[in-house]
């Protein structure tokens, strides 16, 4: 399935991409084949999404998709119709932090 | 004629200035990875182009850059840290065991004979080694599963292994010095480690005299003399004469001796530099004065120098890589500050000058003297 995905504005330099990306990933859409996904295409965000060792999404990282935190949702759990059809964005967030 | 390069590190990108070897007027280049903590950059002796990066982030999580072109452009490598084998614990701040978790890249240390072979320190404290220019890195375990690991406790600002020395005379032989652990050597390329610490004394652990457990800042050592060494530890300014088999005291009429960096002149290896900060609950200078203190005779007799610092209502810090010293026939010396100044000397300390005043908090500063 070919999805969209919004990357925070470091990531998109890191990968120089200028915009939403579109990406094939693999059926059943869920966060872990989406990020698997990623890292294939972009290598150089390998890592940032989630922890190389853990495999843990970063604390302060975020998903969301459909005006829904899906963040606490398993990684295996599959995402939104909305989003596996590529209708709705998959949203990749760095958390608000700071005072 | 020749160039100077400095590279520096912030809290918000990296940024070059750079100078012909009059050192009066400056480029600044930056920030590069604008947004990204960078804790340190590093050019290979080999290859002057040759710059490695570490860049990280609380959200984003570490990247290496490198650049082959001497900063103007920048490749992501490799980026995985993962300890070799089982981690182990250390001890955390409550005083109990405590997993080791890969943080963060505080030092990079490229080899002085291999343009592809690279050091980094890492926080929680361990080695790890590229020999592929950084794209893959693997951790050399044996610092980190010394036998004193399992007691050591994370400074203020983490458990880190911050300073890497390499021997110019003695292949194998490495010094790793990590907050708050103490020194280490391996004369073996990192197969084992030795304790490093006697002679020092810090009153903040149960045991002053400890094995291990020493909050060092930094170590320093001319390549000339690599046996001779140089510490500015959490309090008192240290110095060996046998390699790290033992350290005496020579701090000497210091106004503070706590501090952060330290470092050698270029040509007269018993030359040193300090920048005395107060306290280590305040991280500023003593007086509101920026005070560079210089000793010509290795330790105990300091000079203030203070012509082109501020010397009012001053109150920044000095981190413990953000000082480095060229090799121009009139040695320069450059530090930076959390206040986002790089002040730069073109005459061995005698007179500063601010070379840029407003950069980000300054995390570290290295120094290329380039040919043209």
């Amino acid at each position: 399935m070919t999805i969209t995905v919004v990357l925070p504005a470091h990531l998109r330099t890191l990968a120089r991409v200028g915009g939403d990306i579109a990406i094939d990933v693999a059926v059943p859409v869920t966060p872990r084949a989406v990020i698997d996904a990623i890292e294939s295409r972009y290598p150089m965000l390998a890592g940032t999404i989630r922890d190389h060792a853990t495999q843990a999404r970063r604390p302060l990282v975020r998903f969301y998709a459909c005006e829904r935190d899906l963040s606490h949702e398993p990684l295996d759990a599959p995402l939104p119709d909305a989003v596996a059809d590529g209708r709705e964005p998959f949203l990749i967030v760095g958390a608000m932090a700071g005072g | 004629m020749s160039r100077v390069r400095v590279l520096v590190g912030t809290r918000k990108g990296a940024f070059t200035l750079t100078a012909d070897g009059a050192r009066r007027n400056w480029t600044v280049s930056g920030p590069y990875f604008g947004g990204w903590e960078i804790f340190h950059l590093k050019a290979s002796p080999v290859d002057p182009d040759r710059i490695y990066a570490s860049q990280t982030s609380g959200w984003f999580g570490q990247i290496i850059q490198r650049s082959d072109d001497g900063g103007q452009t920048w490749t992501p490598v490799g980026n995985k840290f993962v300890y070799d084998g089982e981690t182990g614990t250390h001890t955390w701040y409550d005083g109990t065991p405590h997993p080791w978790e890969f943080k963060r890249v505080w030092h990079l240390e490229p080899s002085l004979v291999d343009r592809d072979t690279v050091y980094a320190g890492v926080e929680d404290a361990a080695l790890f080694r590229s020999t592929d220019a950084g794209a893959t890195w693997h951790e050399r375990p044996a610092l980190r599963t010394h036998r004193t690991g399992p007691s050591w406790q994370p400074g203020a600002g983490g458990l880190g292994l911050h300073t890497i020395l390499l021997d110019p005379t003695r292949d194998g032989r490495i010094y790793g010095a990590i907050s708050a652990a103490g020194v280490f050597r391996t004369d073996d390329g990192g197969e084992s480690w030795q304790v490093m610490n006697r002679g020092l004394k810090s009153n903040g652990i149960p045991n002053p005299d400890a094995e291990a457990g020493h909050c060092v800042h930094r170590i320093a050592m001319h390549r000339s003399r690599p046996e001779v060494l140089f510490m500015q530890k959490h309090w008192d300014v240290m110095r060996s004469d046998n390699a790290g088999e033992s350290w005496e005291e020579i701090s000497g009429d210091l106004p503070s001796d706590f501090g952060f960096p330290i470092d050698v002149h270029a040509h007269e290896p018993e030359t040193i530099y300090v920048v005395p900060i107060k306290s280590d609950s305040e991280h500023y200078p003593p007086d509101g004065k920026l005070r560079v203190y210089r000793s010509r005779s290795g330790g105990h007799d300091w000079e203030p120098l203070t012509v082109g610092l501020p010397q009012e209502n001053c109150y920044v810090n000095v981190l413990r890589d953000a000082m480095a010293v060229d090799t121009l026939d009139s040695c320069g010396v450059y530090f930076g500050t959390t206040g986002g100044q790089v002040y730069g000397s073109v005459d061995a300390g005698d007179h500063w000058a601010p070379i840029v005043r407003d950069l980000p908090p300054v995390l570290s500063v290295e120094v290329q003297t380039l040919a043209s």
